[in-house]
């Protein structure tokens, strides 16, 4: 979707600003995400990458409020869609939302369709939640969705159970009840990680596909940068909680700003360059995000660090064209503090 | 299905056969026997009662002769009370433990489930912590306990019910009330400790976390999403239970003064009654075979994953 889309004006549809969710455990708080912005596009895709315990998940749960409370709770920020705020909605106008406005696919699809219920149930039973038609005209609709991500025979098929779908067509089934009734916005929560790589590629471009024919914007969470250069217009970095870093995806593979983006970047294998047998990786762990003390988190494992990064969280700053960064090494030194 | 059944069926057969074997010989193992007394027989007597039952024919051809006899449906005199025989003593006593066992079972699933399922949607609050306790006395206070305690407050102290007795004794359906309360204390407890833990892991599974993203009411997920996969350990469950509450309690028909079965477990083999303790073997035996059969019919109608062929 990155190509000629760039001449079109965006219709601002998502605006996350300064979300915190945090959890209590016994251990501390643990901050999973604290304070990350970013905007959704009509349309757009973006992608949000970062390793496991990010808080990419947290993020696009955080959305749909589907945090488990207690331990979880979103403690600050707004998330606006069409100029409501998502966390001041009731309980009815949220459902209003959930799956018919952003819907959601989970990262595997052997466990996230109901095991009891035949597909058609779950199918019928999402479409006329949200819209006032007949069970017949549902199951006709839902039908036309399976054709529609591709599932063969899908008059049959749309009575069996989940459990006789392969995990790749099981998914597709997810897909096509996300979007069965014509979201705005889908959250695809590493869609194909309990994937076949073979099968990868197909979800992907069907996301892909069906998000440019029904005109979704697509949040796609991924801890794949590859996967991110192929489908997404614009990339979020996440670590420990904060996006450390955001861009046009373009910009973001040529010019990475931030270490970690730039050492994820070098992780990835890559056939067309030469390399000494051993792939690249960042050195150390990611960091335990209970109770983190105000410094940058990647400084443990950053080669650029600083002094100032082990005791400060650095500011965000715009490169220019929503290239935005948060590390010390873009700060002007005259600003650092104590510096 | 069709197939499966009548092969399951089929599949009892050799099991109480088994069953009933195994029964036979290990009773005659124990050391004593029926007719064994503080003062030796007269020589006459022992050997008027070693004809009458047998007893010195070889142990195979006994075994012959009772097998021979169980499966025309005949189980035999019994040792011990001279006038009646095995099936009259099960069938008289039987119905009566079996109308307690149904009363009692229906009140321990009508409020094990009922409360199990309110702990698990209000986890962590004063409605889960009291049924978890209820559930506690449940299972770690005694029949004889309990059994007592409800006829002090209830028969003695506010005169609603009768301590003891049965139908037979005038009171009607009224002397059923207590024993069953008691007898399903410690099934309602297992059962509301099972549907609480149950509907926790189902209610934190992916495909709930799927209904909650659609936009469903929080009613339709837990009746429409949950109750199935909720309900499979409970019935599993109730499987075994049922055939022993049915088979009747000692204890519980101690205290109630109720014509049951359960006393004939213990006191066949306080007699070395060898004809009726293999006969109640083999009624338990009948009513857990069929109960597990039910249940494993039960588990293919819930969990569409499980089919038999």
């Amino acid at each position: 979707m990155s190509n000629g889309n760039s001449l079109k004006t965006y219709k601002n549809l998502l605006e996350v600003r300064d979300l915190r969710t945090h959890f209590k455990t016994d251990a501390g708080i643990v901050k999973a995400v604290d304070g990350i912005s970013f905007t959704l596009n009509e349309g757009e895709t973006i992608g949000i990458v970062g390793e496991s315990g990010s808080g990419k998940s947290v993020t696009n749960l955080s959305i749909m409020r589907l945090i488990q409370s207690p331990p979880g709770k979103i403690v600050g920020g707004e998330i606006i869609f069409e100029n409501k705020d998502i966390l001041k909605l009731s309980q009815r106008e949220l459902r209003h939302i959930r799956g018919n406005e952003i819907s959601m696919i989970f990262q595997d699809p052997m466990t996230s369709l109901n095991p009891f219920l035949k597909i058609s149930t779950q199918m019928v039973e999402t479409i006329r939640l949200h819209q006032n038609i007949s069970r017949k005209e549902a199951l006709a609709k839902s039908i036309d969705m399976l054709k529609l991500v591709g599932i063969p025979a899908a008059e049959e098929r749309i009575h069996n159970y989940p459990h006789q779908f392969s995990g790749g067509m099981r998914q597709r089934v997810m897909i096509g009840m996300a979007l069965s009734c014509e979201a705005k916005i889908l959250i695809a929560d590493e869609p194909t990680t309990a994937l076949d790589v073979t099968i990868q590629a197909q979800i992907l471009e069907l996301i892909q596909e069906l998000a440019k024919k029904l005109n979704t914007a697509v949040i796609l969470i991924t801890h794949d940068l590859g996967v991110v250069a192929g489908m997404c217009d614009s990339v979020c970095v996440m670590y420990a909680g904060k996006i450390v870093e955001k861009a046009k995806t373009e910009k973001l593979y040529a010019h990475p700003a931030h270490p970690y983006t730039d050492g994820l970047i070098q992780s990835v294998p890559r056939l067309d360059k030469a390399h000494d047998g051993k792939l690249f990786s960042i050195k150390g762990q990611p960091p335990n995000v209970i109770d983190l003390p105000d410094c940058c988190p990647f400084h443990p494992r950053c080669h650029k660090v600083m002094e100032v990064c082990r005791h400060h969280y650095p500011p965000t700053k715009d490169l220019g064209d929503g290239h935005e960064v948060s590390c010390w090494l873009y700060i002007d030194k005259k600003e650092h503090p104590d510096a | 299905m069709t197939k499966y059944i009548i092969k399951r069926l089929l599949g009892i057969i050799p099991t109480l056969l088994v069953i009933i074997t195994i029964s036979f010989f290990i009773v005659r193992v124990a050391p004593g026997g029926p007719f064994d007394g503080e003062r030796a027989l007269p020589e006459v007597v022992k050997r008027n009662i070693e004809a009458k039952y047998h007893i010195n024919d070889p142990l195979i051809m006994q075994y012959g002769r009772y097998m021979f006899d169980v499966l025309r449906g005949d189980l035999g005199p019994s040792y011990r009370y001279k006038d009646h025989d095995v099936n009259f003593y099960i069938f008289e006593s039987l119905p009566n433990s079996m109308i307690l066992g149904v009363i009692a079972i229906s009140i321990s699933i009508i409020f094990g489930i009922t409360s199990g399922m309110l702990a698990a949607l209000r986890q962590n609050t004063w409605v889960d912590y009291l049924s978890m306790a209820f559930a506690v006395i449940g299972i770690s206070v005694p029949l004889f306990v309990i059994g007592p305690v409800l006829q002090y407050f209830f028969a003695m102290k506010l005169q609603w019910l009768p301590t003891s007795g049965w139908f037979t004794s005038g009171d009607g359906w009224k002397t059923v009330i207590l024993p069953a309360i008691t007898l399903a204390f410690a099934h309602f407890a297992t059962i509301a400790r099972l549907t609480r833990s149950s509907m926790l892991d189902t209610l934190r599974s992916d495909y709930i976390r799927t209904a909650k993203a659609k936009g469903m009411k929080n009613s339709t997920i837990i009746f429409k999403h949950t109750m199935k996969g909720t309900m499979l350990p409970i019935v599993s469950y109730l499987g075994p239970a049922f055939a022993g509450i049915i088979t009747g309690s000692v204890v519980v028909e101690q205290v109630f003064r109720i014509p049951g079965l359960g006393k004939f477990f213990v006191q066949s083999s306080f007699n070395r009654d060898y004809t009726l303790i293999v006969g109640v073997v083999i009624v338990y035996s009948v009513i857990l075979v069929i109960m597990n059969f039910i249940v494993d019919i039960l588990y293919s109608l819930l969990d569409p994953r499980i089919t038999y062929k």
